[in-house]
C-alpha cells in the first residue's frame, strides 16, 4: 500500500509550480466536472490581475450556467437579463469611458434571445469586449437547443436530432458579428487543451489592448463544450467537439485590425 | 438665480429639465407622442455642454437595459416612452426594481390595449402602480398635470430615487406631453459627483466588490428580501404622498382625477358649484404612494364620489379601497383617446348622486 501524503507535506513554498490567481475568489465553481467554463473564467481573471485592471474593470454577467459569474472573479459586477448584456455595458462603458467594461455570455444568451442587443451594440462599435461561450447547448436549464445546436445534434428539445427544417439552421453569430461595421477584433478559440489556453488567454489581453485604445467591439467566441447537457464524459465532449463543432465553428480569427 | 420662463411642449420640459438637473444619461427609443423628448435632447446635444449621454437605443427593451447599466454605475439615468414601449420596459423595470436601483422613466400615455391610439389615455395606471411586470414591486409614480409639473417633477423624481433606491415613473399622457405652456425652468445644476457606496465603479482595494443582481435561488433569502422591499414601500406610502385639493372645504360630493382628467375636473367643478352643487376634487400627484387617507377622511364628510379618468375604470380601485365602503364610489371615464370634457363629468355626477 502507498504512503498517503499529508496535504501539509505537499503545500510548501519549494512545491509550488502554478498559484491561483487571487482575483479568482474561494468560492467553489458551480460547474460540471469538465466543463471549460471554469477555464475560461480563470485565464479572464488572470488577464485581469496581469493587466492590473482590478480597480476599474466592471463585468456583466448573463444568465445561463455562467450567472454566478460575479460569485468568483473579485471584481465589480452588474447581473444582466437575459440576453441583454450587450445594452448594459453600452450605458456602463458610456458613461464611465475610463473603465474596462466586459460582458460574459452564451450562447442561448447572445444569439438567440439577446440577439438584436449583440447585432447593435456591435455595430455602434460599443468599445467593450465580450466573451461568447458556444457550447452549442442550454445547459443552466437541462440541456434544450440553443440558436448554435448543430445540425442532427440531440437535445431535450430535440430529442431527436435538430432538424434545421423546422428547427431552423445554427447560427454563426460571431461570423455576423465580423461583417459589422462597429467590430473591430472578432475571433475564434477554445480552451480544451493548453495549447488553446493559451490563443484564447493571447486573445483577451489583445482584446484589453484595443478597448484602451478605444477601438470598438471585440467578440472572442470560445467554442466550449458540455459534457452533462451532450451526455458525454469530459474527454468524450473534447473529442466529440473537435470532430463536430470544430468543422461547422472553425477556430481562428474572423476579423483582425489592419496594423 | 432665477428661473427661466418658456413656452414649451410637455416633451421638450421634461428634456430641458433633464439637462438642467444634471442628469447623466438619457436612453430612448421614438415612439408617438413622446418622441420630442429625444429630439429635444438630440438637438441639444447636451454632452458638449453638461456632459450628459444621450443615445437612440435599438428597442425599448434596450433602452431599460441601458438604464439598468447605467444606474448600477451610480448615475442619474432616465429613458421615456409611451404605453406599447412601457409595455416592452417591463422586463427591464422590474430587473432595475429587483436591484434597487434608482431611475427616472416617464410615460406620457396613449389609449390601448394593443398599439391603440396615438392621442392621450390614463389607461396605464394598473401597469404604473401595481407593479407592470412580474413579481411584488412598486415603482414611485409621479402623475404631472402641467407642463410646468413635467418640467418640475424630472427633479423630484431622481431625489426620490436615490432617497430609496427605488425606480420611479412619471405617469404623464398624450395631452400633457404634447401640449404648450409657460414653464419656469430651474438653473442648470452641476452632474453630481457622489458616487453611492452600492455602485458599480471598479472595486479598490478597501471595499469588497459591488454586485448588482436581482438573482437570490435561496427561498428564504429571497423573502427576506421580500420583506425588505415591502418595509421600505411602506415607508414610502407614509412618507411620500402628494396631493391637491381644490375646493374641498364644504364639498358634498369629491371628485378624484388625476393629470389630463384633474385639469378638466377642475372646471366641472366651477360649473357644479354655479348650479349650487357643492363638489370639490381631489388631485393625486403620488399616484403610488396613493392618498389613501386622506380620501377616507373626505370619505367621512361627502355623499359621493366620483372617480375620473381616461380609462375603463383603474384608478377607482383605489378609491374604493381608500373609502372603504364609507360612501358609493363611481367612475366616469372616456376611452379611446377622448378626453372628458368638463360638462359631461357634472352631468355624470348628477345622473349617478343627484338624479335627473
Amino acid at each position: 500500500m502507498a504512503v498517503v501524503t499529508g496535504i501539509k507535506e505537499i503545500i510548501k513554498p519549494e512545491n509550488l509550480v502554478y498559484k491561483k490567481t487571487s482575483i479568482m475568489t474561494d468560492n467553489i465553481l458551480s460547474y460540471c466536472p469538465g466543463c471549460g467554463h471554469g477555464t475560461a473564467h480563470r485565464i479572464l481573471a488572470e488577464i485581469i490581475e496581469e493587466e492590473g485592471l482590478q480597480s476599474r474593470a466592471i463585468g456583466v454577467s448573463p444568465v445561463g450556467c455562467s450567472v454566478f459569474l460575479y460569485n468568483y472573479i473579485d471584481i465589480d459586477w452588474q447581473e444582466a437579463a437575459h440576453g441583454r448584456a450587450p445594452a448594459v455595458a453600452t450605458a456602463i462603458k458610456r458613461l464611465m469611458p475610463e473603465k474596462f467594461v466586459f460582458t460574459y455570455q452564451g450562447d442561448g444568451d447572445l444569439a438567440a434571445i439577446g440577439t438584436a442587443e449583440t447585432i447593435h451594440a456591435c455595430n455602434r462599435g460599443e468599445n467593450f469586449m465580450i466573451i461568447f461561450i458556444n457550447n452549442g447547448i442550454y445547459g443552466m436549464t437541462g440541456g434544450q437547443m440553443a440558436p448554435t445546436t448543430l445540425p442532427g445534434m440531440k437535445s431535450s428539445t430535440s430529442p431527436y436530432g435538430r432538424d434545421v427544417k423546422t428547427m431552423g439552421n445554427p447560427l454563426k453569430m460571431t461570423d455576423i458579428v465580423a461583417s459589422l461595421a462597429g467590430s473591430y477584433y472578432v475571433t475564434r478559440q477554445s480552451v480544451h487543451t493548453a495549447a488553446n489556453v493559451k490563443k484564447t488567454k493571447k486573445a483577451i489581453r489583445k482584446a484589453v489592448q484595443y478597448q484602451k485604445l478605444d477601438k470598438g467591439t471585440c467578440l472572442i467566441e470560445i467554442v466550449s463544450n458540455c459534457p452533462s447537457g451532450w451526455k458525454m464524459t469530459p474527454v468524450q465532449s473534447n473529442k466529440w467537439m473537435e470532430e463536430n463543432m470544430f468543422p461547422y465553428y472553425p477556430l481562428g480569427d474572423l476579423k483582425t485590425p489592419e496594423e | 438665480m432665477e428661473k427661466e420662463l418658456r413656452l414649451m411642449k410637455g416633451n421638450e420640459a421634461v428634456a430641458e429639465a433633464a439637462i438642467r438637473a444634471g442628469v447623466d444619461g438619457y436612453f430612448g427609443y421614438p415612439i408617438t407622442p413622446q418622441t420630442e423628448i429625444i429630439e429635444y435632447l438630440m438637438e441639444a446635444n447636451p454632452a458638449e455642454t453638461t456632459g450628459m449621454i444621450v443615445l437612440q437605443a435599438e428597442s425599448e427593451v434596450a433602452a431599460i437595459n441601458m438604464v439598468y447599466g447605467g444606474a448600477a454605475c451610480g448615475k442619474r439615468v432616465m429613458t421615456s416612452s409611451s404605453s406599447p414601449g412601457i409595455s416592452l420596459k417591463q422586463e427591464g423595470i422590474t430587473y432595475i426594481a429587483g436591484a434597487e436601483l434608482p431611475c427616472l422613466i416617464v410615460n406620457v400615455v396613449r389609449g390601448g390595449p394593443g398599439l391603440g391610439t396615438i392621442q392621450p389615455a390614463q389607461s396605464d395606471y394598473f401597469q404604473a402602480t401595481k407593479g407592470g411586470g412580474h413579481g411584488d414591486y412598486h415603482l414611485i409614480v409621479l402623475a404631472p398635470a402641467s407642463v410646468q409639473e413635467m418640467a418640475d417633477f424630472v427633479d423630484l423624481s431622481f431625489e426620490l430615487a436615490f432617497k430609496y433606491r427605488n425606480p420611479v415613473m412619471m405617469l404623464s399622457d398624450g395631452a400633457i406631453g404634447q401640449m404648450m405652456e409657460k414653464v419656469y425652468l430651474s438653473p442648470r445644476k452641476e452632474r453630481s459627483k457622489i458616487v453611492p457606496d452600492w455602485a458599480t465603479t471598479g472595486k479598490p482595494p478597501t471595499r469588497e466588490r459591488n454586485i448588482i443582481t436581482s438573482l437570490e435561488l435561496d427561498s428564504d433569502k429571497q423573502e427576506q428580501f421580500n420583506r425588505k422591499l415591502v418595509a421600505k414601500y411602506n415607508v414610502i406610502r407614509e412618507t411620500e404622498v402628494r396631493y391637491e385639493e381644490f375646493q374641498c372645504e364644504d364639498a358634498e360630493y369629491l371628485l378624484v382625477a388625476y393629470g389630463t382628467s384633474a385639469r378638466v375636473c377642475q372646471k366641472s367643478v366651477q360649473l357644479a358649484r354655479q348650479e349650487g352643487i357643492k363638489l370639490g376634487l381631489l388631485r393625486p400627484i403620488t399616484l403610488f404612494p396613493f392618498p389613501t387617507k386622506r380620501i377616507n377622511e373626505l370619505a367621512g364628510r361627502v355623499k359621493g364620489i366620483l372617480s375620473v379618468e381616461m380609462s375603463a375604470g383603474q384608478m377607482v380601485e383605489d378609491v374604493l379601497l381608500s373609502v372603504n365602503g364609507k360612501v358609493p364610489v363611481f367612475h366616469f371615464g372616456r376611452m379611446g383617446g377622448i378626453v372628458t370634457t368638463p360638462e359631461e363629468v357634472v352631468e355624470n355626477l348628477k345622473s349617478k348622486f343627484i338624479g335627473g
